[in-house]
C-alpha cells in the first residue's frame, strides 16, 4: 500500500535534536538519556542536545550537519510545532535542506509541563521521539504553493476599531469595504458624551472620523448591512454581504430630515435604540445628528405602510430627492478580498439578570450606558440628568462590577467599568452637584494618566465605599429612607453594613460577547474562548490573528478593552492585513490531498465528501483529481478512500502508521 | 529502566491520542502552558483535522501495543474545515462495533469534543481515560502474528531491535 519506499530518496539520515528549553524540559526529562535512546533509533545518524534548539545557535547546529551532509531529515523535540515548527522549517530551508524534510516532537506541552513523574516524563518523551522519527523516514521533499492576493480588504463593524482599521488600510490605498449592521457607524463610542480620562468630547474626536470614512474615496461603506458567507482562505476570500434594505435610496436621500418631519406620528413613539430606550423615534429616523451616511431608514415593524398598506406616504410626498421606496428589496453583494479584519465589537450586560439590583423594578435604576446618554449634550435630556419624575437627583449611587467579577455571570474583569463609573462618577457630580456614593469592589486603574484620573476624582465631592452592594430596595427603615432607594452593602474598609439612601442607581455594566457571536465566528471560521470572546492565535505573540490566516481581530470583540486599546489593535489588524496584500502573494501549506492514479477505482466517495468541493471526476480517465488551491489539506476525503488512492503530503496513511508504530511499540 | 523492570510494576496502559491541529492538540497545548498536570500514559499523534482519522489508524495503535486510544476533535459545528469531525463520529460509532466483535472491551476507545480553549477539560479526559483503561489491565487480542508485537522484550534495547525487525519485514 506505501507508495513511498523508505531510501527511495537515498537511506534517510536523521537528526534528532533535543531542547532543554532552559529547565522547561531538563527539569522533567532526562535529556542525555534521551539522547542515547534517539541514537538507537533507525536511520538515526546525529542525536544532539542543546540548552535552547530555537536560538540562532540551536538554529545553526541543525544547519551545520545539514551543510556537511550528516543529515537530511530532522526531528526537534522541544515545545510544540504550534510554537516552532516555523522556525525550524525557516532554519532546514537556511542550511539548505527541504523544510518538510522536518518532524517536531511536543516534549514541553505534551510532556515536561504536564507531568510529575521525571521517569515517566523521560518514558513519554522517547515515545514521542520515536514516533517523529519513525514517520520522519518517509517524509517527501515538498513546495509551497504561491497564490496571489486579492489586494482588497473587508472591515467588520464600524464602531472606533472598525473605522481606524478602514481608515488606516484605506490611507494606505487599499480599497476598503466596511460592513456595519446598524443604520449607522459609530458604534458604542457614538453614544458617550466624554471619554476618561482626558474627558475628550467623544462626539469631537469620534465624527471626524466617521465622516472621514464616509468621504473616503477607497472606503466602500455598506451600513445596514451584514456578513453572510464567506468562502475560500487567506488571500481569495470571497464574501456575500447582505445588504438590508432600509426604503431610503442612500444614493438620492440629502439628510434634510423633511420626511421626518412630515411622518404622520407627530411625536416620536417607539423605542429609540440609539438612546437606550430614552427618547422615542418615529418609524422613519436618522438615529443621531452625526449618523454616517447620513440617510434616513424606515423601520417597517413600526411603519404605518408596511403595516397597513394605507398611510398616505407623507414622508414621500415631501421627499424632493424622490429617495424612499417602499419597494426596496434585501440585496445580496459578492465581493472578492484578501484580508478581512473583524471589529464586531460587544454587548453591555443585561442588568436585569442581577435581580436585587431592581433593574427594571425601580424605574431610578440605571445602566450605565442609559447615563451615558442622559449626561450626553446630544442626548434624550440634552445632557440634564434629569429622573424619569424630570427632578435632578440630589444623591447618587453608582454599582460596580455588575455582571463582572462574579461567579454567577461573568467571572471576568471588563477592565473599562471602573475608569468610566470614576467618570460617570465626576460628570454627575458636575451636572448635578448631588452627592456620589461609589461602590467598588477593588478599584482597577492600570493605564496613562489613569490613576492619576482617579487620585483627581477623589477629590471631588464622591464617597467611595469599599464593598459589593448586597441589594438596591426601596423597603425604607428610617424616617430619611421614605421615597429613596436604600443600597445596602458591606463596607469592607470600615467593617460595618451600611444603608445608603440615593435617588438614583447606576449599575456599571460589564461587557459580554455580541448575541450572534457563534454565527459569525461560523461564518468567519474562527474561534472563541470560553466567554465567547473571539480567541487570538497566540495571547501574547499573535494577539490580532486568528487560527484561520487573514483574518484579525481589532477592538472589543476579542475582549473587553477600553478606546485606546481597541484603536491601538485597530492599526495592529490593519497592518497585519496590509502585510499580506502587499506582499501581492501567499504561501500555502503543502499538507494538500493528492491522487495515485492507478489505485483510483472511480467511486467518487470524495467528490461528495469534500467540504471544498476540491475534487473532481474526471469521465475520460474515470479517476478523482484534486484541485491543489482548493484543498484546504483537512484529510477527510483520504480517510474516506477505500482503495487508498488519496493521501495527504505529510500525512500520508504510511507516515501515520509509522507514527503511530514509533509511539507505541519503542517505550 | 527496562521494560522488565517495568513489567514487575503495577500496569500503566500505554493509549495513543489522535487529536486535531485546530482544536483538541492546541487545547492539549493550553493545559501544558496552564501546567495543568495529569497522566503521562497518553501519547498524542496529531493530525489536521479528526475527519483524517482512518478507522485503520485505531486498528494499527492496537495492534502495535496501546491499550487504548483516544479521539480529540473540534465541537460539532466547529470544525475548521466545517464537518469533518462529524465523519470522526461516523467511523468512530463504526468502530465501536468492530472493536466489540473482536472482543476489545468499549471503553477502550473513545471520542472526545474539545475545543482549543479547553485545557482543563484535556486534563480531565485524559486522567479518566486512563483510569479506566488502567482499570480494564492489559489489551489481550487473541493470540495470532502480532504476538511478536505484543511480547514483553527483555531490554530497551532489544524493543528497539525488535522494532526495526518489525519496520522492515
Amino acid at each position: 500500500m506505501s507508495q513511498v519506499e523508505i531510501g527511495s530518496n537515498g537511506t534517510p539520515k536523521i537528526g534528532v535534536y533535543v531542547c532543554h528549553c532552559g529547565i522547561n524540559i531538563s527539569q522533567k526529562v532526562e535529556i542525555s538519556e534521551t539522547v542515547e535512546f534517539a541514537k538507537k533509533l533507525p536511520y538515526v545518524t546525529v542525536a544532539r542536545e542543546y540548552k535552547f534548539m530555537c536560538s540562532d545557535p540551536g538554529q545553526e547546529l541543525i544547519q551545520q550537519d545539514i551543510r556537511e551532509g550528516l543529515v537530511d531529515r530532522v526531528v526537534v523535540a522541544s515545545c510544540s510545532p504550534l510554537m516552532h515548527e516555523h522556525t525550524f522549517r525557516g532554519a532546514m530551508a537556511a542550511g539548505g535542506g527541504n523544510p518538510f524534510l522536518f518532524q517536531m516532537a511536543n516534549i514541553r506541552e505534551h510532556v515536561s509541563w504536564v507531568t510529575v513523574d521525571k521517569k515517566a516524563a523521560t518514558k513519554k518523551a522517547k515515545a514521542l521521539i520515536a514516533a517523529a522519527v519513525e514517520r520522519i523516514a518517509l517524509h517527501q521533499p515538498l513546495e509551497r504553493v504561491q497564490v496571489p492576493v486579492h489586494p482588497d480588504v473587508l472591515v467588520v463593524g464600524g464602531g472606533i476599531a472598525g473605522i481606524h482599521a478602514a481608515l488606516t488600510l484605506a490611507d494606505s490605498g487599499k480599497k476598503v469595504y466596511l460592513v456595519e449592521r446598524e443604520p449607522t457607524i459609530g458604534g458604542h463610542m457614538a453614544k458617550f458624551d466624554k471619554t476618561f480620562p482626558t474627558l475628550d468630547c467623544s462626539a469631537c474626536i469620534l465624527t471626524p472620523k466617521m465622516s472621514a470614512v464616509g468621504a473616503h474615496p477607497n472606503i466602500t461603506l455598506w451600513t445596514y448591512s451584514e456578513v453572510i458567507k464567506v468562502d475560500g482562505y487567506v488571500g481569495n476570500f470571497k464574501v456575500q454581504v447582505k445588504r438590508k434594505p432600509r426604503y431610503v435610496d442612500e444614493e438620492k436621500c440629502v439628510g434634510c430630515l423633511e420626511c421626518i418631519k412630515a411622518c404622520i406620528f407627530k411625536e416620536g413613539k417607539f423605542r429609540n435604540e440609539f438612546d437606550e430606550g430614552l427618547s422615542k423615534r418615529k418609524p422613519i429616523y436618522i438615529p443621531f445628528p452625526q449618523a454616517t451616511p447620513l440617510v434616513a431608514v424606515i423601520d417597517p415593524e413600526t411603519c404605518i405602510q408596511f403595516k397597513t398598506g394605507k398611510c398616505k406616504k407623507s414622508c414621500a410626498e415631501v421627499c424632493a430627492p424622490e429617495a424612499i421606496d417602499f419597494e426596496q428589496t434585501e440585496k445580496i453583494k459578492e465581493i472578492e478580498v484578501g484580508a478581512i479584519v473583524l471589529a464586531t465589537g460587544f454587548k453591555t450586560f443585561d442588568a436585569a439578570r442581577v435581580s436585587r439590583y431592581g433593574y427594571g423594578k425601580y424605574p431610578n435604576v440605571y445602566t450605565s450606558l442609559e447615563v451615558e446618554r442622559l449626561v450626553n449634550a446630544a442626548g434624550p435630556t440634552g445632557g440634564e440628568v434629569l429622573l424619569h419624575n424630570g427632578e435632578k437627583p440630589k444623591a447618587v449611587g453608582i454599582i460596580h462590577c455588575v455582571g463582572s467579577r462574579d461567579v454567577n455571570t461573568n467571572p471576568y474583569c471588563s477592565r473599562v467599568c471602573c475608569m468610566y463609573s470614576l467618570k460617570l462618577a465626576h460628570l454627575l457630580q458636575e451636572r448635578t452637584g448631588a452627592e456620589i456614593y461609589d461602590f467598588y469592589i477593588d478599584m482597577r486603574t492600570p493605564g496613562k494618566g489613569y490613576e492619576e484620573f482617579y487620585e483627581r476624582v477623589s477629590h471631588e465631592k464622591i464617597h467611595f465605599i469599599r464593598g459589593r452592594v448586597g441589594e438596591v430596595t426601596d423597603w425604607a427603615m428610617e424616617p430619611e429612607e421614605v421615597g429613596k432607594l436604600v443600597m445596602r452593602a458591606e463596607d469592607t474598609l470600615m467593617g460595618a453594613v451600611r444603608r445608603v439612601p440615593v435617588d438614583m442607581v447606576v449599575l456599571s455594566v460589564g461587557l459580554e460577547p455580541q448575541k450572534d457571536v457563534e454565527e459569525v465566528r461560523r461564518i468567519f471560521n474562527i474561534g472563541c474562548s470560553y466567554e465567547g470572546w473571539f480567541l487570538e492565535r497566540h495571547p501574547k505573540l499573535a494577539p490580532v490573528s486568528t487560527f484561520t490566516d487573514g483574518v484579525f481581530l481589532a477592538g472589543a470583540c476579542q475582549g473587553p478593552k477600553d478606546i485606546p486599546d481597541s484603536v491601538a489593535q485597530a492599526g495592529a489588524a490593519a497592518s497585519e492585513a496590509m502585510a499580506i496584500v502587499d506582499r501581492g502573494y501567499v504561501e500555502l501549506e503543502p499538507n494538500t490531498a493528492f491522487i495515485v492514479e492507478d489505485l483510483c477505482s472511480g467511486c467518487k466517495t470524495c467528490v461528495s465528501i469534500c467540504p471544498f468541493s476540491a475534487i473532481s471526476f474526471d469521465e475520460e480517465k474515470k479517476v478523482a483529481v484534486v484541485n491543489g488551491a482548493l484543498c484546504k489539506g483537512c484529510g477527510t476525503c483520504v480517510a474516506a478512500c477505500p482503495s487508498g488512492a488519496l493521501q495527504q503530503n505529510l500525512f500520508t496513511d504510511e507516515e501515520i502508521f509509522h507514527e503511530i508504530k514509533g509511539v507505541v511499540s519503542y517505550v | 529502566m527496562s521494560d522488565n523492570e517495568a513489567s514487575k510494576e503495577p500496569f500503566e496502559p500505554k493509549i495513543v491520542a489522535f487529536f486535531c491541529n485546530w482544536c483538541t492538540y492546541t487545547a492539549a497545548d493550553l493545559a501544558g502552558t496552564a501546567r495543568m498536570v495529569y497522566a503521562p500514559n497518553i501519547r498524542v499523534v496529531r493530525i489536521m483535522c479528526s475527519g483524517r482519522l482512518d478507522p485503520q489508524f485505531v486498528l494499527a495503535a492496537f495492534r502495535d501495543g496501546a491499550d487504548g486510544v483516544l479521539i480529540g476533535g473540534c465541537h460539532p459545528g466547529d470544525c475548521h474545515y466545517q464537518e469533518g469531525n462529524y465523519y470522526a463520529l461516523r467511523r468512530f460509532t463504526l468502530l465501536k462495533k468492530l472493536l466489540k466483535s473482536m472482543g476489545i472491551e468499549e471503553e477502550r476507545l473513545r471520542l472526545e469534543w474539545i475545543a482549543a480553549s479547553e485545557g482543563d477539560k484535556v486534563q480531565k479526559v485524559m486522567n479518566e481515560m486512563t483510569k479506566a483503561v488502567r482499570e480494564l489491565g492489559p489489551l489481550k487480542l487473541e493470540p495470532r502474528a502480532y504476538d511478536l508485537i505484543q511480547a514483553q522484550p527483555a531490554t530497551e534495547t532489544e524493543a528497539v531491535t525488535l522494532a526495526q525487525e518489525v519496520h522492515h519485514e
